[in-house]
């Protein structure tokens, strides 16, 4: 039974390992847990699951699991009705008896029950819980309706522990949501990672002392590599218009990077790129910088890192003079091919969600400029681009 | 049997479950959670709730994983040799044992904490995979092989600040402790402050969380930033009603700086507070 669990939960993309599944069976097997399904999936979650990115998606594989198990029919006619019916009569009081009777007696309530159950099972289909919680009906789990038929949680709190997976709220800590203040030291961690390639050689001072004293005074040079931060970063921000709803998240961007990397430049555009951007937004319209400036400037090992919405007018990108703010001889195609080819490690990182990219013409443009080297800006999108970036042109 | 929180110390179900089930197992258990709700306290109340020992190694951008378990201090060899003593034939004598070490090593099974591991360099928690999962670990300077006696319980604590490698990850158990909710936070403080007025308490607990749910601020308080403050509050005797004036000429509440610890917050709720009087 655990092992389709197992699968389940790599079918979700969990990435769950043959020894943390032995750990679990082995866990279980100590009595961990006993017959307990909110405390199995505690225990489960302790030990299969090691990042709290992953906890929604074990939820939902839990959920989606367990809606399975949890819906084996306890009506059915293998369970005899004697034996439920015991068992019901042990949970209701006197008084609760006598309301029953008023209903028209146990059985004809079961017999509501089952069909209602029956019902439910056809219009839900795919739905996580059987039959509504709370409300008024004397079906449910958590009906204080003195008529309720409580379907024996209070042994196994089968339905409270289906809230805790159902409630999904690890749901925001998920990282294919779009970059937060949350999710922010995720992006960073990432970035971290490009930051650590590049080595050379040089004298480890410390190690070559110790390994002298363990030479009895004969010098013994000891080399290590160089842990510096070899990327060299350009960032160019699209600023203003549209982009003004994502300035939050360019912001949060911006700072971890900018404690992230020595070699880092930024530059400043509107829409798109031309002959000129800008360092200083404040003094945008006095201090421009020349394209092929930077061009010059910068050497090929500069990794290029555009952050832009990529929405406006077709012709902004592909027309002489289509910009919005000045007269431009050369089109932003021409431009933007100019720096492509000069930085070959370059990506797009675009704020707006995937899903609407193909509303927009001049994003499709774009997209096709950069060689579909455009991601969205979110964790995932991130590291996407961070490989691209990394990648041997 | 097991461990249940202690008198103070308030753990969830799941927390408990996670802290057995590492004990159980024999599996070192790492911790995650927002700064400030309890992670490393819950290795100081396991160790008493348990009776054990407690070994802390604390970790900083600097340490090594090798001194964890022993350090060769080649430094005063080299000086005792210069001076003729006959300890430095015994190079045993210059061993420095870590902590992982004396925990291996301990009469009785001990509870470690390897506190705040994501401090370390990126390679730090690769470097412990053999130790932490068989539990030895071998001193070449004096060829002699280190196995503990009964395997230590390790609690590790991280602040997410780097990702730990899916290696390390898959021989500890993880466990993500969550801002606890308004009931378990009025437990929380019922242990914390057994004689405080009631009403002060509902009224703090509602500015508390009012605050943590104001969007946008940097560092949200937390737990134990909140008892620092009702301590204050107490310290000082502020009524409760003082707490509760809303449309008092002073937006923020008293003491707020034991709760906002960043000026831009401290700024952007007083906005904050200021549009909502208006």
């Amino acid at each position: 039974m655990l092992i389709e669990f197992f699968f389940k939960l790599r079918e979700y993309r969990l990435k769950t390992s043959i020894t943390e599944w032995l750990d679990l069976v082995n866990a279980l097997d100590h009595d961990v847990v006993h017959a307990d399904i909110e405390g199995f999936y505690f225990l489960a979650r302790t030990v299969l699951v090691k990042d709290e990115n992953q906890y929604d998606k074990f939820d939902k594989a839990f959920a989606d699991y367990f809606k399975g198990v949890q819906s084996i029919n306890l009506f059915d006619k293998e369970i005899p009705e004697d034996w439920l019916r015991s068992e019901m009569e042990k949970f209701l009081s006197d008084e609760e008896k006598k309301k029953i009777e008023a209903l028209g007696g146990l059985d004809k309530l079961m017999e509501t029950l089952q069909e209602r159950l029956k019902e439910q099972e056809k219009r839900h289909q795919g739905g996580s819980k059987w039959i509504g919680t709370g409300g008024t009906s004397p079906f449910g789990a958590n009906g204080h309706n003195p008529e309720g038929v409580r379907i024996g949680q209070d042994k196994n709190r089968n339905f409270s522990a289906v809230k805790v997976w159902d409630k999904r709220q690890f749901k925001n800590l998920s990282s294919d949501v779009e970059i937060g203040t949350r999710n922010i030291k995720v992006a960073l961690r990432r970035l971290r990672k490009f930051a650590r390639t590049g080595a050379s050689e040089e004298l480890d001072i410390k190690d070559t002392i110790s390994s002298t004293a363990r030479n009895a005074g004969y010098l013994d040079l000891k080399m290590a590599p160089e842990r510096h931060n070899a990327i060299k970063l350009l960032l160019f921000f699209d600023v203003g218009g549209s982009m003004d709803a994502h300035i939050k998240r360019c912001e949060e961007l911006f700072s971890a990077v900018h404690t992230e990397f020595k070699h880092i430049e930024f530059f400043y555009f509107h829409n798109c790129i031309y002959e000129g951007v800008w360092k200083d937004n404040q003094r945008r319209g006095q201090q421009t910088m020349d394209v092929y400036q930077i061009i010059h400037k910068y050497g090929t090992d500069y990794k290029a890192i555009f952050v832009g919405d990529a929405t406006m007018g077709p012709y902004e990108i592909t027309y002489p003079g289509g910009s919005v703010e000045h007269w431009n001889e050369e089109t932003g195609a021409v431009w933007m091919e100019r720096l492509l080819n000069h930085f070959e490690h370059a990506v797009w990182l675009n704020p707006q969600p995937k899903p609407y990219w193909h509303y927009h013409a001049s994003l499709q443009i774009m997209q096709e400029l950069m060689k579909n080297r455009m991601y969205p800006l979110t964790v995932d999108g991130l590291t996407e681009s961070i490989k691209t970036l990394l990648k041997k042109a | 049997m097991g461990f249940t929180g202690t008198k103070n110390y308030i753990a969830s179900k799941e927390l408990q479950l996670a802290v057995n089930a590492a004990i159980t197992l024999e599996k070192p258990l790492l911790i995650k959670g927002e700064p400030g709700t309890g992670k490393t306290m819950l290795a100081e109340e396991l160790s008493a709730s348990l009776g054990a020992d407690l070994l802390q190694w604390h970790i900083k951008s600097t340490t090594k994983a090798q001194q964890g378990l022993y350090e060769y201090d080649a430094v005063s060899r080299l000086r005792d040799s210069q001076l003729g003593d006959a300890r430095v034939h015994n190079i045993g004598n210059y061993i420095v044992k870590g902590k992982l070490w004396q925990a291996f090593t301990a009469e009785k099974r001990p509870v470690l904490l390897i506190d705040e591991i994501d401090k370390a360099d990126i390679e730090f928690p690769n470097d412990l995979l053999l130790e932490l999962d068989k539990m030895e670990f071998f001193v070449y300077e004096t060829q002699e092989r280190i196995v503990a006696k009964q395997r230590p319980i390790v609690i590790i604590t991280s602040n997410n600040e780097k990702e730990l490698p899916d290696a390390f990850l898959r021989r500890c158990f993880f466990h993500y402790i969550q801002f606890p909710e308004r009931e378990e936070m009025t437990q929380i403080l019922d242990v914390h402050f057994p004689n405080i007025k009631k009403d002060l308490l509902e009224k703090a607990l509602t500015s508390f969380f009012q605050i943590r749910d104001v969007g946008g601020i940097k560092k949200k308080p937390s737990t134990s930033e909140l008892i620092d403050w009702l301590k204050l509050l107490v310290a000082d005797d502020i009524p409760a009603s003082v707490l509760q004036d809303n449309d008092a000429k002073n937006a923020l509440p008293p003491l707020y700086g034991a709760l906002l610890k960043n000026e831009q917050d401290i700024h952007l709720f007083e906005k904050l507070m200021f549009m909502a009087r208006r």
